[in-house]
Parts: structure tokens; sequence; C-alpha cells
């Protein structure tokens, strides 16, 4: 079973992020590390291809700079090779010329019967990605899967919902997107960490992938303005004259969170 | 100057950070409270293939060098002393004469297990009355004819993983002969379980709590001929040897102290408030940050200095034992001073400064003393001191 996993290398979240303010997107000069939620689609994938007995997780990814340290963690988890697709034309790429490229790069995956992505990234955050993805294939998608099971070629899934889960199925080839905490991902071993070192990384341009008009120049949104978030205020304070826990349970009913 | 990490020791040192904070972090302090050894943990490390780091693939090792050990020991060390120990006494002190002294039929027989974790070693070294001169080694070891066995009898002190349910040998010093008027002494290993190595009750300690630390009797303890590690004579040598890599790998730990009362303390002297600010707005408070800084800067410089010599192959005893005691003593003064701007908050043995403080002690007497570590700079300065 060939499963490929998209996954998107960020800046790291511990250390404190910054806007440029020329073209008010995040700064992502620094080293970026594998996205955590693109942890679970990893793990997932390895966990599919050893449940199939055998089958190769091929990574997907677009970032800047020919940037691979968080495709090196994913490697060493235990997948077989990554395709990184970089080129500075596609600096400011929305999301769907972010798809576009995945989905160029996916292409080039032969025999692929599984795509997975997580539902959304820790940096934009748009969750519009893997659906577009699915779109630009021609293939069905699933998302939020908290558990999927392959069976010849159907993959079941429980898609998580507000009120608990459906029972989803799907022919294969598909693109399934996969919630944080379906899996607890492995630490890369330091064998892991050895043998990534020579696993291939294909690196490709935008032409290699099919997209000519990437970047700011082929981007249907554009950043208007950003702003501080607005500083917290003083919040209410309830004097507990017997009644406090009532006055509490009325204000947060009020704020519909009960 | 010790180089910049490379790609796969940035790597090393994120999964080990993550594994920390995860697996080990949220468990010290209830295991320090118990004296409890997670051998599970322990046994999650061995598949982690920290136990392997330094060793060669042929034995099942990860093929990578002292720095990369190093690293491990120092993420480790930030989160829980005992855990770090356990590691860096398991590679150092056990696995590490094996791979570098033993036949290769010891190498065969015994590396495989320590390298993957599932098995740890001791090394008996001291003794109740040989401590820093370890050339007064009381334990002897004879050869029955008979049998053409070693018969070891004789006491050791504080070997660390000694008793464990996963350890599988302790390697003893004993003297097997006499060359030229002086003890010649011998490295044996003694598989765990062999009748008379009796593994005596832990110790009370003040702290390293969750590693394991016994006594050791050994009373007409038999092993066979060719447990002799490598060449009968040469325990003196070997030992010194073993204690030069391991006083690295010590100072690493040091180091993962002295970051973490740094972070610690960081942290405490922004978020506490007396007197209507931050207890860092005070100079008296913000000095001594300062000082855990200029520690952390210092301890990191000579450990990675020390460990680049080695892992180049170029003379290091000197740099070692000074790395050794600068580390291991300003750790001594960073859990102190840590414990100092947490107040009263820092004396209950929750905090994980107070933990840091009573679990530091031990580093400037463990392998080797702050007093060897001046003796060895001394002499290779060239002053006659002795």
């Amino acid at each position: 079973m060939n499963i490929v996993v998209c996954v998107k290398q960020i800046p790291d979240p511990a250390e404190p992020g910054a806007l440029d303010p020329n073209t008010k997107t995040l700064k992502r000069d620094t080293k970026l590390i594998l996205d955590e939620s693109d942890a679970y689609g990893v793990e997932m994938a390895l966990q599919l291809a050893d449940a199939a007995g055998g089958g190769e997780v091929t990574l997907v990814s677009m970032a800047p700079n020919n940037e691979t340290a968080g495709l090196r963690t994913a490697l060493a988890m235990g997948a077989a090779k990554a395709i990184l697709v970089s080129d500075p034309s596609l600096q400011g790429s929305d999301a769907l010329t972010t798809s576009k490229v995945l989905a160029g790069a996916i292409k080039r995956v032969e025999g692929a019967d599984l795509i997975l992505t997580a539902t959304e990234s820790s940096d934009g955050y748009t969750g519009t990605v893997p659906e577009q993805v699915a779109e630009l294939l021609g293939l069905p998608s699933v998302t939020f899967a908290k558990s999927i099971a392959v069976e010849g070629s159907t993959v079941k899934v429980e898609r998580q919902t507000e009120a608990g889960y459906d029972d989803v199925e799907c022919p294969t080839p598909c693109v399934v997107s996969v919630t944080a905490g379906v899996v607890e991902p492995r630490y890369p071993s330091f064998k892991g960490i050895m043998a990534a070192k020579s696993k291939p990384v294909d690196e490709l341009s935008a032409a290699d992938v099919g997209v000519t008009a990437g970047g700011w120049a082929g981007a249907g949104q554009e950043i208007v303005a950003v702003e501080q978030a607005p500083a917290r205020e003083a919040g209410e304070v309830v004097e507990d004259d017997g009644t406090g826990a009532e006055k509490i349970v009325a204000f947060l009913e009020n704020l519909r969170v009960i | 100057m010790a180089a910049e990490l490379n790609e796969t020791q940035l790597a090393l040192r994120a999964m080990v950070r993550e594994f920390a904070r995860d697996r080990v972090a949220p468990h010290a302090e209830a295991w320090d409270r118990d004296h409890t050894f997670p051998v599970d943990v322990v046994r999650e490390m061995g598949d982690l293939g920290l136990f392997g780091i330094p060793f060669p693939e042929a034995y099942g090792g990860g093929d990578g060098d002292l720095t990369t050990l190093c690293i491990a020991i120092e993420e480790l060390a930030k989160v829980d002393q005992s855990i770090a120990i356990t590691l860096e006494a398991a590679v150092g002190l056990a696995a590490n004469p094996i791979f570098q002294f033993g036949s290769e039929a010891q190498r065969q027989r015994w590396l495989p297990d320590l390298v993957a974790g599932r098995a740890l070693g001791g090394f008996g070294l001291t003794e109740p009355d040989a401590g820093s001169d370890a050339g007064g080694t009381r334990t002897k070891a004879v050869i029955d004819p008979d049998t053409d066995e070693w018969v070891i009898d004789g006491t050791k002190a504080f070997i660390t993983n000694s008793g464990t349910e996963i350890t599988s040998l302790v390697i003893v010093t004993a003297v097997t002969g006499t060359a030229a008027g002086r003890p010649e002494i011998s490295s044996i290993i003694v598989p765990a379980g062999t009748p008379g190595l009796i593994v005596e009750p832990p110790y009370r300690k003040m702290g390293w709590h969750a590693s394991d630390t016994h006594g050791l009797t050994l009373s007409e303890c038999r092993v066979p001929r060719d447990h002799v590690l490598g060449e009968e004579g040469r325990g003196f040598a070997q030992f010194l040897a073993t204690l030069d890599d391991g006083r690295i790998a010590i100072a690493a730990l040091a180091l993962g102290v002295i970051e973490c009362c740094l972070e610690e303390a960081t942290r405490y002297a922004n978020d506490r408030i007396a007197f209507g600010r931050p207890i860092g707005a005070n100079q008296g408070v913000a000095f001594k940050v300062a000082d855990l800084a200029v520690m952390a800067a210092a301890a990191r410089a000579l450990v990675y200095d020390a460990a680049a010599l080695r892992d180049a192959g170029k003379p290091f005893k000197k740099e070692a034992a000074i790395a050794k005691l600068y580390a291991c003593e300003a750790a001594v003064t960073a859990t102190r001073e840590a414990t100092q701007i947490f107040g009263g908050a820092g004396f209950m043995d929750e905090t994980l400064v107070a933990r840091q403080y009573r679990d530091a002690k031990i580093l400037e007497i463990g392998e080797g003393t702050s007093e060897v570590q001046r003796l060895v700079i001394g002499r290779a300065l060239g002053l006659p001191v002795t």
C-alpha cells in the first residue's frame, strides 16, 4: 500500500514568530520544523502501510529555501522518500496555489492508494488545502478522520463530528484529512535519524509541477491589513454573597459556553 | 572551539527534548519521591537508540559520536538527573569499556543487549576503602586451578545500575597479582545473578533517588577465566581511560542542570511578584540570573570543546577534566542560586530546582571528585603534584 502524506514545514512555535511588515505574512527565514499536526498523518500512514504488510510512505511538501529539516524528521519516523517543491516564485502563494503545487507533486508519485493530510496547518490555519488537492486530483475526499482502516480498495473512516463520529466509506485512491490525536506519533529513533540522512528528497521547481503563476502574482487573495488583537478587557468580578455559583452559571450561559 | 551542531545532532536534540518533556518530566517528581527506577522509560530510551549512540552498527549501535551522546544526556538532565545518569553510566561505564577493551567474543555476547537498552551494566571500581585511591583496591581475584575460574572476594560501593531488573553484568576491578612489587589490577565481567555476587539493598541517598545504586559484596564469586575484560593486568589503565570519556559526559549532565536552573529562574523571576513588581526587577535577583547564563555558556563551551577533541581523536584528558570540574562546580552553584531565587518554594521537594539542588552535589564527587580533576589538570600543566 503506497501512501502520500502532505506535510508542512513551519517556523518553530516554541520560538516567538514575527510578521513581515511588507508582505503581512509570517516570516519563514528561520529553521523550519515539521508541523506537529502533520506528525499524526505520518504516523497514521506508517501504521496503515505496516498493517497492509508493505508499501511506501512518500512525503510531499512545499517550502522556501529548499528547507528539508521538517522532512528529515518525518523521514526519521519511517517515511521512505520525499518530494519537495521549493521555488522563489512561490513566495506569497495562497492556499489554492499551494494545493496546485501539492497536487502536481502528488501526480508524480506512481500508484498512490491514499493521500493523507492534516485538517489544517498550525501556522496558516486556512483548512482548505485537503479538499482543494482532492478536487485538483479528481479524487474523492473524506475530512476529519479520527481513525482509518483500509480493506481492499475501500477506506473506512471514522469521521469526527461535534456529536461523535460518522462511519464513512470511500474507494481508493482518495484524500483523507486526519485530526490531531488520532494516533500517537512515534519519536524518531537515533537510527531513524541517521537513516533519514540518506533517504531521497526529490527537489522540484514550480514549473516541474506545472505551476507557472504562483506566489504573489497568482494569489487570488490579498492580505489587506494586519492589526494587533484587542487587549484583553478587565473581567467581571463576582462577589460571593452565597449566590456566587448561580451568578457564574448565569454568566457562562449568557456566553453560551454551557 | 566546539563546532556548530550538525543536522543529525539537532534532530537528536529535538527528539530527546520532546521525549524528556513528555515521557520523563511529568513523572520525575513521583519517581524521586518514591525512589522508583522507571525501567519502562529506560526501555523506551533503548528503543529510541539512546544507549547505542556512540557504538558501531555491527553491535546494533547508531554510529554516532560522544558529542551526540552528550546532547542526549544534557537534554535529559534538564528534567531529571537520575534518568540522565542512568544513560551516562550504562553507556560510559559499562558498554564503553566492553567495546573499547573487550575481546570480540565479549563484545558479541554483551554489547547487543546493552546497546539496545534491553540490559544495563554497572562498573564496580569504588570500594569502601578505595575511591579516589583506586590503586588501593582490596577486592581480590585468584584462579582456581581445578576449574580454571576466577574466584572473586571483596566489596564494592556506590555502583550505579548494578541492581535493576535488567542489569546483565557488573564489571569489577580486582587485584589479580603483583608486578614489580605493585598490585596488578584486572577488570572482570561478572554476569548478574552469579552465585556469590550479592547486591546489597539500595542506599539512602541525598539525591538521584530514581537512579539505581547499590553496594556489592563478592563472596567466593566464581566466573570463567575468559571473563577478564580484555587483557589481564590492564584494569588500572582501562578505568583511567574509561573515566576520561565519562568526565565529558558527566560535564554534559551538569550543563543540563545549569540550563534548567537558567530557564526556571528566568521564568520565576519574571512571574513572581513581590513588592508590586516581578522579583527580576531587582538587581539582586537579575544579577543572579545573569550569572546563571554565564555559567551555562561557559560550561557549554567547555563540554562541547572537550567532546569535539575526543571525537576528532585528539588528546583531551586535560580538557575533559577542566570541563568536568567547571561544569559540576557551576551546577552546584547554579542550583543553590536558583533555589534562592525561588525562596521558600525552592525548599519544597516538588520544586524542580529543589530536586536539582539535592541531585547536583554528587556531580562534584562521582566519576572523579573535583579534587581529582584539579590533580589531573595540575599534572597536565607539568606540576609535580601528587
